[in-house]
C-alpha cells in the first residue's frame, strides 16, 4: 500500500498495517471531527440571535439520541481497539527462528553485537526479509530504541532485558533513535540501521573477520569461571549438562516448568538461587558483579550454541516430556 | 466569616458546622490512607521479590518494644476516646484529664521510637554507605546490647538467608528504606497529632468544649484514631515477617 | 428593558483595604484573586521556557541554547504549566470564587484552609523557583528513575519538595470544594439542580483527594532516593524503575482530567448562555463528568505500553483507555446538539466555547491513536503525544479558562472588557494554537522523538511551522492580559447580569457584597431555564407563568 505523504516510508514487516490501522482511525476520526464541525457551523448559522431579548426552545434532551451516540463511539472504539491488540500482541511474541541481536544502550551511545560477534555503535545491519530479534540492556537509564521506518519501538530499562522483533522488507538506510529522555545527549543518540540484500549482508558480516565471536567468548568464560566444573556436558556433575536446555523447558524443584530463555539463563547466572533445577542442590554461587553485561551475553551465546549437542539420558535439567522429543 | 460563639459566619446552625467538619475529616482520613498506600505498595511488591531480605531485616526488630509501643498506642486511643465521651456528657475537667494521658502515652511512644532508631544507627542498619546487616555479627564487641545467643541465632539466619539470596545486604537495604519510610512518616504524623492534642487541652482547661459543642475535640479524635490503626498495619508488616520459629 | 447597570457602592474589593486585608483574607473571592495573579505568574514563567524552546528548535542544529540548558527548558516548561498553571488554573481561580456563588452559600465550608491552600502552594512555588534559578531541573516533568534519583546533575531534589508541598494546595482545594458541595447549598438547591460547572468540580475534587496524595508519596520517596540512597527504584540496589513509573502515572494521569473536567464545566455554562437554552441532556453530561473521573483512574499504564509489561496488562488498559473516550464524546454531542433550536450570538466568551469544541475534539480523538496499541509502537514518546496533550491542556483546558475569565469578568470587578479587541484576540489564539500544534502530529508519524534539542534537517520545515505560530499564539495571551486589568478599572460598568445568564451568581451585584448575598436565595428553578426566567427581560413566549420571584427577605441570615 502506498503511504501517505507524511508517512515514513515502509520498511518492516509492520508497517503496512500499522499504517493501515492508523488510516482507520483517521477516517473515523475525520468523520466525527468534520461531522461535529459542520453541524456547529450549520446550527451558528441558522440560529444566529435576531432578537436582543429571544430565547431559544424549550427542547431538553432525547435519551434515545443519548444511547445511540453512546453506543455507535463504544462499537468504533472495541474495533480500534481490537486491531491495535493483534498488531501489538503480535509484535511482543518473537517468532523462534530469528536472526539475534545484542543491544546496549548506555548513555549516549548504542552498543551492538552481530551473531558472529562483529560490533556496531550507532549502525545496525541487517539482511532482508529476516526476523530479526533485538535484545535490549542498559547500562544506565531507561533509554529507548526506535525505528520510525520499521513501526517499532522498545523501552531499554536497567536491570532486565526486553526484546524487540521486527522483519526488513525494504533495502535502504533508515534512522533509528533513542526514544526515552536520558539525559544531555538524548538526542543525538542515535544512528542508522542499513538492510541490505543476505549476500551482501553475510560479506559485511565476515568483513574485517569480526571482533572475537560471542561464542566463542563465552566458551573461553564458561572454563575460565569454572562453569564447567559443575556444568559436566554428559551430566555428571553437581549441575545439569546444558547440551540441549537452550529453549527447551526445564523441570525445577517445585514442580513447575521453564522454558530457558535468555533471560533465565541471565538470571541463572547472576541469581541461581532464584529457580532451582528438580534434582539438584542450590549450591551454584552468583556472578553478579563477576560479570559485565556483554560477559553474560557472550555466555548466553555459547550456551545457546549447545542447542544441538547431544542431551545425556541423566543429568539433564530439560523436563522429561521435553527431553524424550529431543 | 465572623464568628459568633461557636458558629462561623458561613454555617446557618451548629449542626450543619459539625457535619461539615466531619465530612471534611473523613475525606482528609482517605487522603491519608491513598498517601500511605503508596509506601505499602512498594513495601508490598519488594517483600514478595526479596523475602529472605525482609525476613531478616524485620528479625532485627525488637518484639518486645514493638509491642510493648502497639499496647501504649491502643491505650492512648482508648483515652482519646474517653476525653471525646468526657465532652460529650460535659465532664469538663476529665477532658483535659484524658487529654493529658493521651498526650503522655503519644511520648511514651516517641520515647520508644528514639531508642528504636538509635539502636538502628549503632548497628549500621540506615540505608546508605555504612550499611550493613553484618554488623553486629560480625563485630560483636560494638554491639554490646545484644546477647551472645542472640548474635549465634542471627549469625545463623543471616547465613542461611544470604544462601537463599547473595544480594542480602542490598536487599535488605530496601527493607530498613521501608523501615524508616513507614515508621518516619508515622512518627511524623503522631508529632502533628501531640501538637494539636496540646492545642486541645489548653482549650478545654479554658473550659471551652460542652455537649453543645465539642466538634475539634471529636475530630482530632478521628485523626489520631487513624495514626494508631496505621501503626497497628505497620507492626505486623515490619516487625513480625517470619517469626512463627 | 432592564435597568441601568449599577456598580455597587460596597463589595467584596472595596469593604476593606491594605495589604493586610488581602493576605489575611477568608472570603473566597479574594483569594480567587490572590490565585490568579499567581497561576498568571507561572504562566508567565512556563510561556517564557516555551518560548526559548521554540526560537532553539527552528533549525535542526539550534544556536541558542545548550543541550543541558534546552533539557532544563522543556523541563521547567512542564512542571511550571502543569503543576503550578493548569492544576489549580480553573479550580483555585474560578472555582474558589463562584462555587459558594453558584450554591447559594456565603463562602465555602472551610474559609481559612482555603486561604492555607494558596500559601502552601506559594512555599512550593519558592522551592521550586528556588530549584529552577539554582542549577535548574533536566529530568523532564515525569522524573523518571535512575536518571532523576542518580544521574542527573540539576537540582532535583528542591524541585520533588515544592512540587511535594503543592500537591497539598490541590488537595485542600478539592477537599474544601467536596465538603462544601455536599453540606452547604442553598434551600431548594438540590443536586440535580446544580450548574454543570460545580458538578465537574465535584468531580475533580474527587480526582484530587484520591491521586494527589500518590503522587506526593511518589515523589517524597524519589525524593529520599536522591537524598539519602533509599532504593526502591534504583536497580543497582534490586529497585524497579518501573515501579516509579505506575505510582507516577497513578496520579498523572487523573492529573489530566483536574485539568480537563473544569474546562468542560465552563463550556457547559457558556454554550447554554449563549444559545440561550438548557443544556441537551443535563444527566447525561453530569454522569459523564463523574464517568471520567471514575475510569480515569483504572487507565494509567497506558504511559507504559513499551516499558516491557506483561501483554495482558498492556491489552487492560488499552480497552479501558478507548472507554473512557465515550463519556467526552457524549459531552461533545451533548454541547452541539444544545446549539440547536437555540438563539446563539457570538460574544467573546462563546467564541472560546467555540475554540474549544473545534480543538477538544482534535486533541480528544487524537488520544484514540496513542491509546490503541498498534499505532501507539510507533508514536509513543513523539511529537505526536506532544500535540494532543498541547490541544486538551491549551486548546482545551486554557481555552476553557479564557473563556470563563471572559465570562465571569463582569461579576468578578463589575466592568466589561472591550468586546471587539477580546474577539479579535480570540481569533487570534484559535489561528496561532493551530499553527504551533498541528504541524506537530505530522512530525509525530514521520518519526521526530519528543525531548530532542537537536533533529534530523528533514523534519525542520515543520519546526518553523510549529515556531511561527507560537509568535502569534503569544500575541493571542497577551493581549487578555492587558485588557482585562484594563478593564478591572476603566471598563463599562456591567451591572448584576449583563449576559444575561441563568445561575445564582448572577443574582447578586457586580462585583457582589464580601457575604455574596444580601438575601439568601431559594431555589426553585432548574438550571439553564430561559424559559422561567423573567427576571431576565428576555422575550420569553407568552402563557409561561414565571416561577422564580426573588423569595421573601429572610434578613441577612
Amino acid at each position: 500500500m502506498q503511504p501517505l505523504p507524511f508517512f515514513p516510508v515502509e520498511a518492516s514487516n509492520f508497517a503496512g498495517n500499522v499504517d493501515s490501522l492508523f488510516t482507520f482511525i483517521l477516517l473515523t476520526c475525520l468523520f466525527f471531527a468534520v461531522t461535529v464541525t459542520l453541524l456547529v457551523i450549520f446550527a451558528a448559522f441558522k440560529y444566529k440571535r435576531k432578537g436582543v431579548g429571544e430565547v431559544g426552545s424549550t427542547v431538553e434532551g432525547n435519551t434515545p439520541m443519548e444511547i445511540g451516540w453512546t453506543l455507535l463511539p463504544l462499537l468504533l472504539a472495541i474495533g480500534m481497539f481490537a486491531w491495535g491488540a493483534v498488531i501489538y500482541v503480535n509484535f511482543r511474541t518473537p517468532p523462534k527462528d530469528t536472526l539475534d541481536i545484542y543491544v546496549i544502550g548506555k548513555q549516549w551511545m548504542w552498543k551492538l553485537q552481530q551473531p558472529n560477534g562483529r560490533k556496531e555503535i550507532n549502525e545496525l545491519h541487517v539482511p532482508i526479509n529476516r526476523n530479526i530479534k533485538l535484545i535490549l540492556g542498559s547500562e544506565d537509564v531507561i533509554h529507548d530504541f526506535y525505528v520510525p521506518a520499521f513501526r517499532v519501538k522498545m523501552d531499554v530499562v536497567p536491570g532486565r532485558y526486553n526484546t524487540l522483533w521486527f522483519q526488513p522488507t525494504k533495502i535502504g538506510k533508515y534512522h533509528f533513535f533513542c526514544s526515552q529522555y536520558c539525559g544531555t545527549n538524548h538526542a543525538i543518540m542515535g544512528g542508522w540501521v542499513t538492510v541490505m540484500d543476505p549476500a551482501e549482508y553475510a560479506a559485511w558480516l565476515s568483513d574485517e573477520g569480526g571482533d572475537v565471536n560471542p561464542v566463542s567468548a563465552g566458551e573461553k568464560l564458561f572454563t575460565q569461571l569454572a562453569c564447567a566444573t559443575c556444568h559436566i556436558a554428559n551430566g555428571t556433575g553437581r549441575a545439569p549438562s546444558l547440551n540441549g536446555v537452550f529453549a527447551a523447558k526445564v523441570l525445577l524443584a517445585d514442580g513447575s516448568t521453564v522454558t530457558a530463555d535468555e533471560s533465565y539463563i541471565r538470571e541463572s547466572i547472576l541469581q541461581p538461587k532464584a529457580k532451582i533445577v528438580a534434582g539438584y542442590q542450590p549450591v551454584m554461587p552468583t556472578f553478579q558483579g563477576l560479570v559485565t553485561e556483554e560477559q553474560v551475553q557472550n555466555l548466553t551465546a555459547y550456551i545457546k550454541s549447545l542447542q544441538g549437542q547431544p542431551v545425556p539420558t541423566k543429568g539433564s535439567g530439560i523436563a522429561p516430556a521435553a527431553a524424550g522429543k529431543k | 466569616m465572623h464568628r459568633t460563639g461557636e458558629l462561623y459566619g458561613q454555617f446557618k446552625t451548629l449542626e450543619q458546622q459539625k457535619d461539615t467538619a466531619t465530612l471534611g475529616m473523613w475525606i482528609f482520613l482517605v487522603t491519608e490512607v491513598m498517601f500511605f498506600g503508596g509506601i505499602m505498595l512498594a513495601y508490598t511488591l519488594n517483600r514478595h521479590v526479596y523475602f529472605h531480605a525482609f525476613a531478616a531485616g524485620s528479625n532485627t526488630l525488637s518484639l518486645q518494644l514493638g509491642g510493648f509501643n502497639t499496647v501504649v498506642l491502643l491505650a492512648s486511643s482508648f483515652t482519646m476516646a474517653m476525653a471525646v465521651w468526657s465532652a460529650q456528657t460535659g465532664k469538663k475537667q476529665l477532658i483535659s484529664v484524658f487529654l493529658t494521658l493521651t498526650i503522655l502515652l503519644g511520648f511514651v511512644f516517641f520515647g520508644v521510637k528514639y531508642v528504636e532508631y538509635g539502636q538502628k544507627f549503632h548497628h549500621h542498619l540506615v540505608p546508605g554507605k555504612s550499611f550493613d546487616i553484618f554488623y553486629c555479627v560480625d563485630n560483636p564487641t560494638k554491639c554490646e546490647d545484644v546477647s551472645a545467643e542472640e548474635l549465634t541465632t542471627e549469625r545463623e539466619e543471616l547465613e542461611k538467608a544470604r544462601a537463599a539470596d547473595p544480594d542480602l545486604n542490598a536487599h535488605a537495604q530496601l527493607y530498613y528504606s521501608a523501615y524508616f519510610g513507614m515508621t518516619g512518616l508515622h512518627a511524623l504524623h503522631m508529632v502533628i497529632g501531640a501538637g494539636l492534642l496540646l492545642w486541645l487541652l489548653k482549650n478545654s482547661l479554658a473550659g471551652l468544649y460542652s455537649p453543645r459543642w465539642n466538634t475539634p475535640v471529636d475530630m482530632v479524635g478521628l485523626y489520631w484514631h487513624f495514626v494508631d490503626i496505621v501503626w497497628i498495619y505497620l507492626f505486623p508488616l515490619l516487625y513480625l515477617i517470619d517469626r512463627h520459629k | 428593558m432592564r435597568a441601568e447597570p449599577h456598580y455597587p457602592e460596597k463589595n467584596y474589593l472595596n469593604e476593606t483595604y491594605g495589604i493586610r486585608s488581602w493576605l489575611l483574607t477568608t472570603d473566597h473571592k479574594r483569594i480567587g484573586l490572590l490565585y490568579l495573579a499567581s497561576v498568571t505568574f507561572f504562566f508567565f514563567i512556563g510561556g517564557f521556557f516555551a518560548m526559548l524552546i521554540r526560537l532553539h528548535l527552528m533549525t535542526p542544529s539550534g544556536y541558542i541554547l545548550t543541550p543541558d540548558t534546552y533539557n532544563r527548558m522543556f523541563t521547567m516548561h512542564g512542571v511550571a504549566m502543569i503543576f503550578f498553571f493548569l492544576i489549580p488554573s480553573i479550580p483555585a481561580v474560578l472555582g474558589n470564587f463562584l462555587i459558594p456563588l453558584m450554591i447559594g452559600a456565603k463562602d465555602l465550608a472551610f474559609p481559612k484552609i482555603n486561604l492555607l491552600s494558596w500559601y502552601v502552594y506559594v512555599v512550593g512555588a519558592a522551592f521550586t523557583l528556588y530549584s529552577m534559578v539554582n542549577g535548574g531541573l533536566d529530568t523532564g516533568w515525569t522524573f523518571y528513575t535512575p536518571l532523576s534519583t542518580v544521574y542527573s546533575n540539576s537540582a532535583v531534589a528542591p524541585a520533588v519538595v515544592g512540587i511535594f508541598i503543592t500537591g497539598f494546595s490541590s488537595i485542600l482545594t478539592g477537599l474544601n470544594f467536596l465538603v462544601t458541595i455536599h453540606t452547604m447549598r442553598a434551600p431548594g438547591m438540590s443536586w440535580f439542580r446544580l450548574p454543570l460547572f460545580v458538578w465537574t468540580h465535584y468531580a475533580t475534587a474527587v480526582v484530587m483527594i484520591l491521586g494527589t496524595p500518590v503522587v506526593a508519596i511518589t515523589l517524597a520517596l524519589a525524593g529520599m532516593e536522591r537524598l539519602f540512597g533509599l532504593g526502591f527504584f534504583n536497580p543497582a540496589m534490586g529497585g524497579d524503575p518501573i515501579l516509579f513509573q505506575h505510582l507516577f502515572w497513578f496520579y498523572s494521569h487523573p492529573a489530566v482530567y483536574i485539568m480537563i473536567l473544569p474546562s468542560m464545566g465552563v463550556i457547559s455554562e457558556l454554550i447554554p448562555t449563549f444559545a440561550r437554552k438548557k443544556l441537551f441532556g443535563y444527566s447525561f453530561v453530569a454522569a459523564a463528568s463523574l464517568a471520567i473521573a471514575v475510569i480515569g483512574f483504572l487507565v494509567w499504564t497506558h504511559h507504559m505500553f513499551l516499558t516491557g509489561q506483561s501483554t495482558y496488562a498492556a491489552l487492560a488498559f488499552s480497552f479501558l483507555t478507548f472507554l473512557v473516550a465515550v463519556p467526552s464524546a457524549v459531552k461533545v454531542f451533548n454541547w452541539t446538539a444544545t446549539l440547536f433550536g437555540g438563539s446563539i450570538s457570538f460574544d467573546t466568551p462563546m467564541l472560546y466555547a467555540f475554540g474549544f469544541l473545534g480543538l477538544f475534539l482534535i486533541g480528544g480523538l487524537t488520544g484514540l491513536f496513542l491509546g490503541c496499541l498498534g499505532t501507539d509502537i510507533h508514536i509513543h514518546d513523539t511529537y505526536f503525544v506532544v500535540a494532543h496533550f498541547h490541544y486538551i491542556m491549551v486548546g482545551g483546558a486554557v481555552m476553557g479558562y479564557l473563556g470563563g475569565l471572559h465570562f465571569w469578568w463582569p461579576k468578578m470587578v463589575g466592568r466589561m472588557y472591550p468586546e471587539w479587541l477580546a474577539r479579535a484576540a480570540a481569533i487570534i489564539l484559535f489561528v496561532g494554537f493551530n499553527l504551533t500544534f498541528f504541524p506537530q502530529f505530522i512530525l509525530g508519524y514521520l518519526g521526530m522523538p519528543r525531548r530532542y534539542h537537536t533533529y534530523p534537517p528533514e523534519f525542520q520545515i515543520y519546526n518553523v511551522m510549529s515556531t511561527a505560530g507560537a509568535s502569534i499564539l503569544a500575541v493571542g495571551y497577551l493581549l487578555p492580559m492587558i485588557y482585562l486589568v484594563w478593564a478591572a478599572f476603566y471598563g463599562k460598568v456591567a451591572g448584576d447580569n449583563p449576559w444575561p445568564a441563568t445561575g445564582l451568581e448572577w443574582l447578586t451585584t457586580s462585583p457582589p457584597p464580601t457575604e455574596n448575598f444580601h438575601v439568601t436565595p431559594e431555589v426553585t428553578w432548574e438550571p439553564y431555564d430561559f424559559h422561567n426566567r423573567p427576571d431576565l427581560g428576555l422575550d420569553v413566549p407568552a402563557g409561561k407563568p414565571g416561577k422564580l420571584s426573588p423569595s421573601p427577605a429572610h434578613g441577612d441570615d
